[in-house]
């Protein structure tokens, strides 16, 4: 069955050459984004995380070196954050995620792990670790802060009124040398307004400042030392100069950048690696376009009497049909994907493009899932086309399922956030999941939109969802398969 | 032509599958549209959002729907052999291709008015609950809604006479419905993916779909690649060239 299915497929010239041209299109367009930027070299040499992801890590750090079992205590005040106006002078706004806080550090070079207590703009206290990580504590904007260390495992405490403490949490850093810089710091982020539906986005730096008192160590108390580490991320000019000021036992810190993972939307910095699979959407057309008409050209021609009369099992034929064309058209997207990976980074990066760092495995992933994605859309068009026994019915069918909700929800996007992730939740086009490679963090203020590369499913659940289509499509198409006269 | 007009338009009513695409353009469209309408908000603040595009988010879908019943009539005298009998009774192939334009254009504009007036309408009667009042700057009963509408369904009767033209070339229902869509949502796919905005913005110029949602724009129309009628002007060019072309090839080759 499969091999008589194979001979059918191979032997029209026009099918083979679809095939062909679409391999070649996914392979050909990965270089033809024309994306320019201004990453060359060592200026761009993104900070990595102890995870392997980019982060940024600049902050105004007092500190000292700390050898040792200890804790410290601090009183902090709120946040006072400031962003330039658009004709000189600056603003007073509250910044979420601006930061000011007690933390302990390996050391001072960026990307270094560390574990932090802090209070935020307006997102309460948090204990953060090694950029990832982010565990809630009680909602307050000022407040005592205590970081504990025993070994490797740091607690944080938060209290109202230094009397009663709450746990905020506990976290283990494996290999944190003995001596570690810690210290007060205050940290303030890119600001972003970000008009849903829209997509607008309009940014600019912050600097916040706070204050701190009654701070208490139980090491031996040496000198402060003030950094600013990863410095230069540049506040409003029109603002105090980032730095401190001691007097009385009372610290006034201020910081701008941040401690955290780098994300890819409007707020944060890059491409994704979705534009170098350009051509996918073409070979998604070509290969509807075949997979219908494998199927439909057979009712055009009255072949499907003959193949019926061969094997008067239909949900064989149809099964082996949906073998041959997912194999082949697998093997094509699979042939354009492998090359469109490796040189679409490659040509990207060589133009100046910031792409996120991307493991080995997580290439792989796109390169073969999105050849699955490939496969299983040119299944559905058989199944449609066999519901359907009308070529121009199916392909239309399978385009519109498919590119109409990335249309509306990735390449212009018309809809509504909350729309846009339920289209890419349970439309076909879900499967487009496969080609995410960023991650989503609820602890940096991004639009964490289809559209900027951060897909609602994971790649696996996206891919399933488009199983989950073409099972539904193909089983339909075997029951009116073996009902219908041919 | 009046007699050939007429041969067209009794193929066409007797076509089950004419009526039923016609039918699905209607309902496919004003339900996407009612659903973004219902979805929409403009907070105070406001927003850069366009009522009229919001009113007919619809005809991304529709679209396709439109392109099909362009396609699909002319594919199938070519599957069944019909087009020899057409062919035979008028012998002039423009005036065929002509007839056949006159009626396919006649009935998708009819089902555009429908779809384009339910959907515009369904938008003026909830988008002001949501946000979008005339002391926001919404004028919702202004000029530029009406021309909106104007463009919107000249826009789907030209990319069924898009349909019909590249199907009139390509003789297959399936390649031809294939290329019709390829044209109209690979151009958005593209421009998003551009790194070069200067690209970007070209892609978007040449674009039919593109140049279709320029047309029906009401807001923001300074920041736009094409105003709304040099957007319908790009539109019907592309129409047009798929029929000069498919006139070309009918002319010239045997069926």
């Amino acid at each position: 069955m499969i091999g008589a299915e194979w001979v059918k497929f191979r032997s029209v010239a026009g099918w083979v050459i679809a095939l062909v041209v679409a391999a070649a299109a996914i392979a050909g367009l990965s270089v033809a984004s024309g994306g320019q930027g201004s990453c060359f070299g060592s200026s761009c040499t993104q900070l990595l995380g102890p995870g392997g992801e980019a982060v940024s890590d600049s902050f105004y750090f007092v500190h000292q070196p700390l050898t040792g079992n200890g804790s410290v205590t601090v009183r902090v005040t709120p946040l006072t954050s400031l962003v330039p106006v658009p004709h000189g002078g600056t603003q007073r706004v509250v910044v979420p995620w601006a930061k000011a806080g007690i933390i302990l550090k390996a050391g001072l070079t960026g990307g270094s792990r560390y574990a932090a207590i802090m209070v935020t703009g307006s997102h309460g206290v948090r204990m953060q670790d090694d950029f990832t990580g982010d565990i809630a504590g009680p909602v307050m904007t000022a407040g005592w802060l205590r970081l504990v260390r025993s070994g490797s495992t740091i607690t944080g405490y938060a209290s109202a009124n230094g009397a009663a403490w709450t746990t905020v949490g506990t976290v283990t850093l494996p290999g944190l040398p003995a001596t570690v810089q810690g210290g007060l710091f205050v940290t303030s982020p890119q600001y972003t307004q970000i008009s849903l539906g829209t997509t607008s986005v309009s940014g600019s730096p912050s600097q916040s400042t706070a204050t701190f008192d009654r701070a208490a160590l139980t090491w031996p108390t040496a000198s402060w030392t003030g950094t600013d580490v990863g410095g230069g991320s540049g506040g409003p000019a029109a603002g105090p100069p980032t730095g401190y000021s001691r007097a009385d036992g009372v610290f006034t810190i201020t910081g701008s950048g941040d401690i955290a993972p780098v994300t890819n939307g409007p707020a944060g910095i890059g491409a994704t690696l979705s534009q170098a699979l350009g051509g996918v959407f073409v070979a998604l057309i070509l290969l509807a376009v075949v997979g219908a008409m494998f199927i439909t050209a057979e009712y055009r021609r009255g072949l499907i009497r003959v193949t019926l009369a061969a094997c008067p099992r239909r949900s064989r034929v149809l099964a082996a049909k949906a073998i041959v064309i997912g194999l082949v058209t697998f093997a094509a997207g699979l042939a354009g994907t492998a090359v469109a990976v490796p040189l679409g980074q490659a040509e990207l990066r060589s133009h100046g493009v910031y792409l996120p760092p991307l493991t080995a495995l997580t290439q792989v992933r796109v390169i073969v899932g999105t050849a699955a994605a490939l496969a299983l859309c040119a299944v559905l068009a058989v199944a449609i086309g066999t519901l359907t026994r009308r070529g121009g019915a199916a392909v239309a069918a399978v385009i519109a399922l498919i590119a109409v909700p990335y249309v509306l929800a990735v390449s212009i996007p018309v809809a509504p956030l909350p729309v846009a992730d339920w289209l890419m939740r349970v439309t076909p086009a879900a499967a487009f999941a496969v080609e995410g490679t960023v991650v989503q963090y609820p602890q940096v203020a991004d639009v964490y939109a289809p559209a900027f590369g951060y897909f609602p499913l994971t790649p696996l659940a996206g891919l399933a969802v488009l199983c989950g289509w073409a099972a539904l499509a193909l089983a339909l198409a075997a029951v009116a398969l073996n009902r219908r006269d041919a | 032509m009046t007699r050939a007009i007429g041969a067209e338009w009794a193929k066409t009513r007797s076509d089950p599958a004419a009526a039923w695409l016609l039918a699905s353009l209607v309902v496919l469209s004003v339900a996407v549209s009612a659903v973004t309408i219902s979805v929409s908000r403009c907070p105070a603040a406001g927003c850069g959002a366009d009522p009229a595009r919001i009113s007919l988010a619809g005809l991304y879908l529709g679209q396709a729907v439109a392109a099909l019943a362009g396609t699909t009539g002319i594919a199938a005298e070519y599957g069944t052999g019909m087009i020899r009998v057409s062919l035979a009774a008028i012998p002039h192939r423009g005036r065929l291709l002509a007839a056949k334009a006159v009626v396919l254009g006649g009935s998708v504009l009819a089902a555009s008015v429908l779809t384009v007036g339910a959907a515009m309408l369904a938008g003026r009667l909830i988008l002001p609950a949501n946000g979008f009042t005339a002391g926001d700057g919404f004028d919702l009963d202004g000029a530029g809604m009406w021309r909106a509408a104007c463009c919107a369904v000249l826009y789907l009767t030209l990319v069924a006479l898009l349909g019909l033209g590249v199907a009139t070339a390509v003789r297959d229902a399936v390649v031809a419905t294939g290329i019709t869509l390829g044209l109209l949502y690979l151009f958005p796919v593209a421009a998003s993916l551009a790194g070069d905005p200067a690209v970007a913005r070209r892609l978007e110029q040449i674009s039919p779909m593109f140049a279709g949602l320029d047309s029906q724009s009401t807001t923001g129309l300074g920041a736009l690649p094409l105003t709304p009628w040099q957007g319908l002007g790009v539109v019907a060019l592309w129409a047009a060239g798929a029929l000069l072309i498919g006139w070309l090839v009918l002319r010239e080759r045997d069926v």
